[in-house]
């Protein structure tokens, strides 16, 4: 968890450092963003990436691998659920060694623009749990493919790589071109990282930030429901050998 | 194969790897493509903070390609060759490392040699695209002292990444599991070592320009190949001293392995 810490402290210096020089180059502020905006959006999403995980990795991808599954589907228990408990649990857990100092480093060295009222943290608090199960139910209908697919690692690295762009960690999704930013919201991945960071930070006013929360309701349903079906069509074409 | 002198078990071993990865082609088609995007990606980062700005850090989206392609050719020629002793945590964990130090080889030759991830070659194709890229675009004066700047930054470049990965695999005898904390040295590096040095923060310019030295492999060149000056605490006259920042990175890897392998317990069983 620390070393963990450290590497997140890192790479948001490196990150904090190319928006400012952007900022500076751009005249002070680029797509609404200013020096304080910018310091938040950086020091919230390398805390937030602990909780929310967009390495693509899920632990029902092994058991699927591994043939453990069936085992899993015995259990009197709904399997993803389960393992949303579970992720949800190691969520939970971030956020005291990861999320909270990595904001204190932002804000003792860059400072951060935060709001001062309650109900951005209030909404984004709630934002930021659906931006984890979002991500966990995305994750999960990946993973859940090796039913078919046997070997899921390329599809992960695949998952990763794209998920981590269009979500807004390296670049914020305001400052993509047009065509990508449009690209990007039809996604469910700007409502993984994106939206909790905008509406904690207070950069979306009460309207805007209402809308995407309802957005976000929207791809949880969509995501949750993609890896039922799959997973009951998975069901079907499992086959266990021995036993 | 009759082959003999003191590279042949290495080349036994390199080659049986090369054949392993060949065994399964769409697999290796598969990991191709996401080596390949993972690339793109990175590059795709660079330009859409060039859609905002024209200008980073003194450096224009010429310049920055040159950046991008020196940096990551070096980097990921590194991964190539050396990125897997990363793999050394589990390893010790596993206990399979008793089985490198019982063969009358060195033990970093060994596991340097245990692998050659040729997926990585996806990526060093997008970094040398982004190079030549680079190297057309910008209006270079072209002479010995360019073709020297270039042959240096890229061999001195990958031995810094090299020796920076080797720095990560000594401290894993002591972290086990802290493959997290060094990568923030490791990617975290070449992370940095593709931007222009001159917009980090003062602590910044020192850790990466002298403690991890990886404004050597690219943003130095970069400046000299240009004929740019560079900030005040990364001049680009330094850039001749990046012998002297490979010797530093490898010193600190040779101490720190021979540290880390003598601080090793084994095992058991």
């Amino acid at each position: 968890m620390v070393a963990g810490l450290c590497t997140n402290v890192v790479f948001g210096f490196i990150r904090a450092a190319i928006l400012f020089a952007a900022l500076d180059s751009a005249g002070g502020s680029i797509a609404g963003y200013d020096q304080g905006s910018v310091g938040a959006y950086v020091w919230l999403s390398q805390g937030l990436l602990g909780a929310i995980q967009l390495n693509g990795a899920a632990d029902v991808g092994d058991r699927v691998r591994t043939g453990d599954v069936a085992v899993d589907l015995t259990r009197p228990v709904d399997l993803q659920t389960w393992h949303l408990a579970e992720d949800l649990g190691r969520s939970a857990y971030t956020v005291l060694p990861r999320l909270l100092p990595s904001v204190a480093v932002g804000a003792l060295t860059v400072g951060l623009a935060m709001p001062a009222t309650a109900w951005p943290y209030v909404l984004g608090a709630a934002s930021i749990v659906l931006g984890v199960t979002l991500s966990f139910y995305c994750r999960f209908a990946v993973n859940v493919l090796g039913f078919w697919l046997l070997d899921t690692r390329g599809l992960r690295t695949l998952y990763m790589v794209v998920s981590t762009f269009l979500a807004g960690l390296y670049v914020p999704v305001a400052l993509f071109p047009d065509w990508l930013r449009t690209l990007a919201h039809t996604t469910p991945f700007p409502s993984i990282l994106q939206v909790p960071i905008d509406i904690v930070s207070g950069r979306l006013g009460p309207t805007d930030a209402a809308k995407a929360f309802a957005v976000q309701c929207f791809w949880v349903a969509v995501a949750c429901l993609a890896g039922r079906l799959l997973m009951a069509a998975g069901r079907r074409k499992l086959v266990v050998q021995g036993g | 194969m009759v082959s003999t002198g003191w590279s042949s078990p290495y080349r036994a071993v390199l080659a049986s790897r090369i054949r392993a990865q060949r065994a399964y082609p769409t697999s290796f088609a598969l990991d191709l493509a996401s080596s390949l995007l993972v690339g793109l990606t990175e590059l795709g980062e660079v330009w859409v903070v060039f859609a905002n700005v024209t200008v980073l850090g003194g450096l224009d989206l010429d310049a920055v390609l040159l950046l991008f392609g020196l940096s990551n050719l070096a980097f990921s020629l590194a991964d190539m060759v050396v990125g897997h002793v990363d793999t050394l945590p589990t390893y010790i964990r596993m206990g399979s490392l008793d089985a490198f130090y019982l063969r009358p080889l060195p033990l970093l030759a060994q596991l340097v040699t245990s692998d050659l991830t040729l997926k990585r070659l996806a990526r060093i194709g997008v970094a040398a695209v982004a190079l030549a890229a680079g190297l057309l675009r910008n209006d270079i004066h072209w002479g010995p002292q360019t073709l020297m700047l270039l042959g240096v930054a890229l061999i001195c470049g990958t031995a810094i990444f090299a020796g920076l990965f080797v720095c990560a695999a000594s401290l894993q005898f002591f972290l086990v599991n802290g493959a997290e904390l060094t990568s923030s040295f490791t990617y975290g590096g070449s992370y940095a070592a593709s931007q222009p040095a001159s917009i980090f923060p003062t602590p910044l310019k020192l850790v990466f320009g002298y403690l991890v030295p990886v404004a050597f492999t690219a943003y130095l060149p970069t400046l000299a190949i240009l004929h740019l000056p560079g900030p005040p605490l990364l001049p680009s006259w330094a850039v001749w001293c990046t012998p002297a920042a490979v010797a530093w990175v490898w010193l600190t890897a040779m101490c720190l392995w021979r540290w880390g392998t003598r601080h090793y317990q084994g095992g058991g069983g």
